[in-house]
């Protein structure tokens, strides 16, 4: 009898073993809804798929006659613009910091501190602040992102960037590298994808705090709109927006993880060592 | 003997209360291969640290050309390491037409035009010499540790440094590879006339390739306190065709239990 260590699943297996516990996630549901509806054909916490198809394609294809503009559209959008424009700042901030903070001794010493302490307050804690500093329009929203994920990047690429080996940084400056020029051509080219890698951990934070900006202050969205309709034990539409949310995520991640692969293949080719 | 290129006048190396070299004075004629061998622990590296420029003598003068040398690297002094001497994110030919870069382009850091297909062709120049034609458009993951330590070389030659300064160089590599290495520096230090400093464990090595051999070890040993006395070249040999052969004293250095400050 071989170990249970060393029995690894072949390539059909493992898709198989892959699916099987989604497949029997999504029939557990299927069960239990057909099961509340069989009792009581008004129940609203175990839609079935038709009542969320419905509910979607009221959401997702139709106008509403009140703000004349499709909701899923609108919220979409809306929450995206945040999250671009949070994600674009803190990855800004991030590349310049990081570099300096991971090459510079000097500015590690007197920012280094500072940005510790910044990352051990609670993103959340300071969300009223924001709402009193900002107002409850976009501002305070986008602050909220930047404010929450910026400090985990730029810790995460100072460390990537003091950890390249001290012999290519001695070896650039035989070879006449300025400060600028080590900079430029061997931290920077090295540390963007670790930044790609520091965007994509980022990622679930960002949504976090989108979605909690949204529930709190805010007349459209994607955290609105689900917080909304929970006033109306509206599963049928939160559970689509959920599975929607959830799919934006996993596109923005692929995507990024191509970009890296696309843009640095040397960070993936690790053959050698 | 013409004026020395490199010239230690009674350096010290003190961290704390620990002194690591003490003492040294030595003259390096140019076009010198100074082999630089001794147990763990002597002060091999740190020797080698000073010189690059990695740290600064805590008494005493190192001249290069006559001139204080600055304590931080620079071109006129090339170095080779052990491990992790390439950039990984440039490709061959791009790792070696670095040095061109920074020399031509002090803001972007990087040549464009007809000034970029000079230095490429200067680099390609470089990568034959060192075998690597053929890996022109590969990055360093993807070569061989052999291949790597010779784009390294080939990195380090094109801006024509003083002294080239190897730290183990073939130290990680395996035994035949390591034939082949020794074969290509020496020629490369025949061809180019080059001023080389080599630490290195291997004392055949030491003896091959190099036409003097320095040992560092502690000159004095105090058992209660043996961090109170620091290392210096004990043994300083010239080498000439015939005496190739390592005298007995220096394989007693070598297979003697490291030193523990």
């Amino acid at each position: 009898m071989r170990r249970l260590v060393n029995i690894r699943p072949g390539p059909g297996s493992r898709v198989f073993l892959g699916a099987a516990p989604l497949a029997l996630a999504a029939l557990a549901y299927l069960v239990a809804s057909a099961a509340r509806h069989a009792e009581n054909p008004s129940d609203k916490l175990l839609p079935p798929l038709s009542a969320m198809w419905a509910a979607w394609r009221r959401m997702a294809m139709e106008v509403d006659p009140v703000t004349g503009a499709v909701p899923l559209v609108a919220d979409t959008l809306a929450s995206l613009a945040r999250l671009g424009l949070g994600l674009g700042i803190s990855t800004g901030a991030t590349l310049v910091l990081g570099l300096v903070l991971g090459l510079l001794p000097i500015v590690r010493a007197s920012l280094g501190p500072l940005v510790a302490a910044i990352a051990v307050i609670p993103p959340i804690a300071i969300l009223p602040v924001l709402f009193i500093a900002l107002g409850l329009g976009e501002t305070s929203k986008v602050a909220l992102i930047v404010l929450g994920i910026t400090p985990f990047m730029v810790r995460d690429l100072a460390s990537q960037v003091s950890a390249i080996p001290e012999e290519q940084r001695v070896k650039a400056q035989t070879l006449g590298a300025s400060t600028w020029q080590i900079a430029l051509r061997l931290a920077l080219p090295q540390a963007m994808p670790k930044l790609i890698k520091g965007l994509r951990l980022s990622l679930g934070p960002a949504w976090v705090f989108l979605i909690a900006a949204e529930a709190i202050a805010s007349d459209v969205g994607l955290g609105y709109r689900i917080f909304l309709v929970r006033r109306y034990l509206a599963m049928d539409v939160i559970l689509p927006y959920v599975a929607w949310i959830s799919l934006l995520a996993v596109m923005m991640d692929v995507t990024l993880a191509w970009i890296s692969r696309r843009f640095f293949p040397w960070d993936h080719a690790k053959g050698a060592e | 003997m013409s004026d020395p290129i490199l010239s230690l006048r009674d350096v010290w190396v003190e961290y704390g209360d620990k002194i690591v070299l003490e003492k040294v004075s030595l003259d390096i004629a140019p076009g010198s291969f100074v082999s630089i061998v001794g147990p763990s622990g002597a002060g091999k590296s740190t020797f080698l640290r000073l010189i690059i420029g990695q740290e600064a003598p805590t008494r005493g003068h190192i001249l290069l050309d006559g001139a204080p040398l600055t304590p931080e690297p620079g071109p006129e002094r090339g170095v080779v390491f052990q491990r992790y001497s390439v950039f990984p994110h440039l490709t061959a030919i791009d790792n070696v037409a670095f040095g061109l870069d920074c020399a031509g382009s002090m803001f972007l850091g990087r040549l464009y035009g007809r000034r970029r297909k000079a230095a490429l062709e200067e680099a390609g120049h470089m990568l034959e010499k060192v075998g690597l034609a053929h890996s022109r458009d590969v990055y360093p993951a993807q070569l061989s540790g052999g291949m790597q330590q010779r784009l390294a070389i080939a990195q380090a030659l094109v801006r024509k440094p003083r002294i080239l300064l190897l730290d183990e160089p073939f130290g990680a590599l395996d035994p035949g590879i390591r034939l082949d290495m020794h074969g290509l520096i020496d020629e490369l230090w025949r061809e180019h006339g080059l001023t080389i400093l080599m630490v290195t464990h291997d004392i055949k090595e030491a003896f091959k390739l190099g036409d003097r051999v320095l040992a560092f070890d502690k000159r004095r040993h105090d058992p209660h306190a043996p961090h109170r006395f620091g290392s210096s070249a004990v043994y300083d040999f010239p080498l000439t065709g015939k005496n190739r052969r390592p005298p007995a004293e220096i394989l007693a250095l070598a297979s003697r239990e490291p030193v523990v400050a």
